[in-house]
């Protein structure tokens, strides 16, 4: 089963290296962010895949939303002068470890 | 729907790890286009010294043929000739034309809010100053303000409400003309953060217009020598 996941990932990453599509160095600093965002609602994913209460919807509307309102706030935070994006980052990483920290308790849990 | 839930994620993963060896490359891509600048950069000094290497082997092959012309007396007073007006020209004590830039600059003709400085809104000697040095930089090879012809001992300076130069007060609008690479010599003007920008921000119009051939005046004062005199070359300066 995870295979799957590991396999679709190293796919993406396969397809991405291959596709010469580059990002113009501005907006790889939106692309941080979006991909910080993108890996929070994976894992949050994946935890709530544990739970139980996985929503198929909720998954990938948030993961779509969560990007462009992420790489969108850090856009906006630089029009206007603050470092919005230092508070996506802290938010995104916050968030990433602690729902790395549940899924390694459930894993914990099953052996 | 176990099954659906891994499929969604697995899907996402495909986005994710898109995402990410995008982001991979632009980083890894950075340091490379800096070193690309380097090498342009490198390119670019290695350009110049050739240039120079071969300038300076032609002068080598003038100055010999000088030499050796030195020795006929006719072809040596020919060789004078040309120096002495390529002297004049550069001293501006001759009249030269050729393609150039004319730079009108003119007062502000925004109204002045109460409590402002006027002083902002006018041409003033600096500005000239600066336009003339810009153009200098940008390799004109003779200057003139309002037929004013600039030498090397021009001065521009302020002198009430109009500005001096050569010793002659100009007035509004400031025509400046220099011959040189038309092209190079506007680039140089329009420059980003240049001194035009700043003067257009207060208002004070300036007019670029390059033109193939235009003339410029010869200096009309008097040369005068009071206190420097020339070095022999076989004396030392102490």
């Amino acid at each position: 089963m995870w295979l799957l996941v590991i396999f679709c990932l190293l796919l993406g990453l396969f397809i991405g290296f291959q596709i010469p599509v580059f990002l113009p160095v501005v907006y790889s600093k939106y692309m941080s962010i979006a991909i910080l965002a993108a890996l929070d609602s994976v894992f949050g994913g994946i935890r709530a895949y544990m739970e139980d209460v996985f929503d198929n919807v909720v998954f990938v509307s948030g993961f779509f939303v969560n990007i462009l309102l992420a790489a969108g706030l850090a856009y906006l935070g630089d029009r206007l002068g603050v470092e919005l994006y230092l508070a996506a980052v802290v938010a995104f990483g916050v968030r990433i470890f602690q729902n790395l920290a549940i899924i390694r308790r459930y894993l914990l849990k099953k052996w | 729907m176990k099954k659906e839930s891994i499929m969604s994620i697995a899907l996402i993963c495909v986005v994710l790890g898109f995402m990410l060896a995008v982001q991979f490359k632009t980083t890894a891509a950075n340091p490379k286009t800096l070193s690309m600048e380097r090498v342009q950069d490198m390119v670019e000094q290695l350009d110049t010294v050739t240039q120079k290497n071969e300038e300076l082997a032609d002068e080598v092959v003038s100055l010999r043929q000088k030499l050796a012309q030195a020795g006929d007396y006719s072809q040596a007073m020919e060789a004078l000739g040309q120096e002495l007006k390529r002297v004049n020209m550069l001293s501006g004590l001759e009249p030269v034309k050729g393609p150039g830039l004319i730079v009108t600059l003119t007062d502000s003709t925004q109204p002045l809010q109460p409590g402002e400085n006027p002083n902002l809104y006018t041409v003033h000697d600096e500005d000239i100053l600066k336009v003339v040095n810009e153009l200098r930089a940008g390799g004109a090879e003779a200057i003139a303000v309002n037929e004013q012809r600039l030498i090397a001992t021009s001065e521009i300076r302020c002198a009430g409400p109009t500005v001096l130069v050569n010793t002659n007060r100009i007035a509004p609008p400031f025509v400046i003309k220099a011959i040189g690479n038309p092209e190079t010599l506007e680039a140089s003007l329009r420059m980003r953060g240049g001194h035009l920008e700043i003067l257009d921000y207060w208002g004070v119009k300036s007019q670029l217009k390059k033109v193939e051939m235009m003339e410029l005046p010869a200096y009309k004062g008097a040369l005068k020598f009071q206190f420097a005199e020339p070095v022999n070359s076989n004396e030392k300066a102490e």
